[in-house]
């Protein structure tokens, strides 16, 4: 099948929009999929052999904040060009109600059409308000899929209609071997990683559970990755234990894989808000052995406990003897480990890519390719 | 310049104006029906490759023969359908197929052969997409139908008010 891709953000930008971009192009080529994108870029970024730039991305105010974003005549024409030469069995448009190539795209083509909705709003006015202007264009869209059920709220409250849930991948083989961090796991450790100072991420029920854990065991010791203030969690482990936590800060992508690896019992202590639990999926996919909090998500993740211990949220004393029995028992880790490694394969890149595949499959039924239209709007 | 000319240029430019846009809209509209064409199209095409799908399961002998039976008779029901009774029958399918599959060993039975359970899963899965996507493109097809304008100037013309396809869709296997 020949597929295009239209990115509307920049590609050299760090964004999640651009990485599911990535991701899903390299595993529809790995399908065998001739895979097109076209996507803003600086001129002197370096791209993938299957992306074509659409020019510079401008920075504008849009919808609260600084965005960067491709509009104008100019990008217009050449998403034009591309579509037109491109020959396209699919068209797949991404984030296409926000002002760049994604509308554009929608705009200048005529032919089946997917659209990726990514973001999620409590409420927008702005969205709402473009309404109208957006609707011709999104009319065009023939199967439209969301990332989330909060991207999929989002996209029935303020544009109207309906969406298919196809929620991100995670590149599962990224994680899964490299090489523990100099000195680790050492006579046991347990790993965090996440936002340190944000309470639902549960970092403090994790360190008031160290304070147990710690001077039980002499040998064992914490390692935590993530942004925010390293003296302001130290602060917060009594003075005789601080030796043994190790706050490495925001990490690098390499060394955050490595942190995975480094660890006996990979703990994710959340309170709640967490929709899907992305970082839990990247344990998994390390073969990190899990201990996690019962929220629902989690939950459903670890299939009820058989991909990774669970524990009652926010309970110190449980999580306190739950890591302790998981250290004192390797089988039960490595039990854990290989499930968790099964587990998460229905959640790899694969798996999305399959069911983006089928909506391809769906969309193009009697349908012919993707033409430029003779006329806009 | 008398008045009455600058009058009579204004009433021309408004009205090509004005024609302009009706003309915009009623493109719009017969998109809108092409599109709900198109995707009834896929919707037929994903179901009548889902009762194929279910009917080589039923015939593989890879099932047991009640099973095989169900699955059979559900899939025929569904085939032979009319109008009025196509969205129970199709309903029906999908629970006979949730049914068999969901029932303990169902993977375990079908020795080996992965990639007849995969069609399935792939049949069913574009049932819901299509079903999704048919519905969609109706309920913009519809909201653009009630609009004043089209309904003043008649510009849907005799094409008939497409209908929803309301079934129970749930895929086996989750």
């Amino acid at each position: 099948m020949r597929i295009g891709i239209v990115c509307p953000y920049t590609w050299n930008v760090p964004g999640g929009v651009q990485q599911h971009i990535r991701d899903l192009a390299e595993a529809l080529i790995g399908f065998g999929h001739h895979v097109s994108v076209i996507t803003p870029a600086d001129d002197d970024a370096d791209l993938p052999p299957y992306a074509v730039s659409a020019g510079r991305a401008v920075p504008v105010p849009y919808n609260g904040s600084v965005a960067r974003l491709a509009f104008g005549f100019l990008s217009a024409s050449r998403v034009r060009r591309w579509i037109h030469e491109g020959r396209f069995d699919v068209l797949h448009v991404h984030e296409p109600a926000a002002p760049s190539l994604g509308l554009l795209a929608c705009w200048a083509a005529d032919g089946p059409i997917v659209g990726t909705f990514h973001a999620s709003y409590e409420r927008s006015r702005v969205l709402s308000a473009t309404a109208p202007i957006l609707r011709s264009a999104l009319e065009k869209i023939t199967g439209r899929i969301a990332v989330s059920e909060a991207a999929r709220t989002t996209l029935v409250e303020h544009l109207g209609g309906d969406a298919v849930l196809i929620p991100n991948g995670v590149a599962t083989a990224r994680y899964a071997s490299a090489e523990p961090l100099p000195g680790w796991p050492g006579g046991g450790a347990l790993g965090f990683l996440g936002r340190m100072d944000e309470p639902r991420k549960g970092l403090q029920v994790l360190l008031r559970a160290f304070e147990i854990l710690g001077r039980e065991r002499p040998e064992l010791r914490l390692l935590v990755a993530g942004p925010g203030d390293t003296a302001d969690v130290l602060a917060r482990v009594p003075a005789e234990l601080r030796s043994r936590v190790v706050v490495l800060g925001l990490v690098s992508e390499e060394d955050k894989v490595r942190a995975y690896h480094s660890v006996d019992v990979f703990v994710a202590p959340n309170i709640g808000g967490e929709s899907f639990g992305i970082v839990l999926t990247e344990a998994m996919s390390a073969g990190a052995p899990i201990l996690a909090s019962d929220i629902e998500a989690f939950d459903r993740v670890l299939r009820g406990g058989r991909a990774g211990a669970l524990f009652p949220a926010g309970d110190v004393g449980a999580l306190a003897a739950a890591a302790g029995a998981l250290l004192d028992d390797p089988a039960r880790r490595a039990r854990l480990s290989a499930e968790a490694r099964a587990a998460v394969r229905a959640y790899d890149w694969s798996s999305v890519a399959r069911d983006v595949v089928r909506v391809y499959e769906t969309v193009t039924v009697d349908a012919g390719v993707v033409i430029a239209a003779d006329r806009e709007g | 310049m008398p008045d009455w000319i600058v009058d009579a240029v204004l009433s021309i430019a408004l009205a090509i104006v004005l024609a302009l846009y009706v003309s915009w809209r009623a493109t719009r509209l017969d998109r809108l029906h092409v599109r709900v064409e198109t995707a009834r199209a896929a919707l037929d095409a994903a179901l009548v490759r889902r009762v194929a799908v279910t009917l080589e399961l039923a015939a593989s002998r890879l099932l047991d023969p009640a099973t095989s039976l169900l699955l059979a008779a559900a899939a025929q029901r569904a085939r032979t359908a009319d109008a009025d009774t196509r969205e129970f029958a199709e309903s029906d399918l999908s629970r006979a197929l949730r049914a068999a599959v969901d029932q303990p060993g169902f993977a375990a039975g079908l020795d080996g052969r992965g990639d007849v359970r995969a069609e399935l899963e792939s049949a069913a899965a574009k049932v819901g997409y299509a079903r999704n996507f048919y519905n969609d493109a109706v309920a913009q097809a519809r909201t653009a139908r009630r609009a004043l304008l089209v309904r003043a100037l008649r510009l849907a013309g005799r094409a008939p008010l497409p209908g929803f396809f309301e079934i129970d869709d749930a895929p086996p296997g989750r």
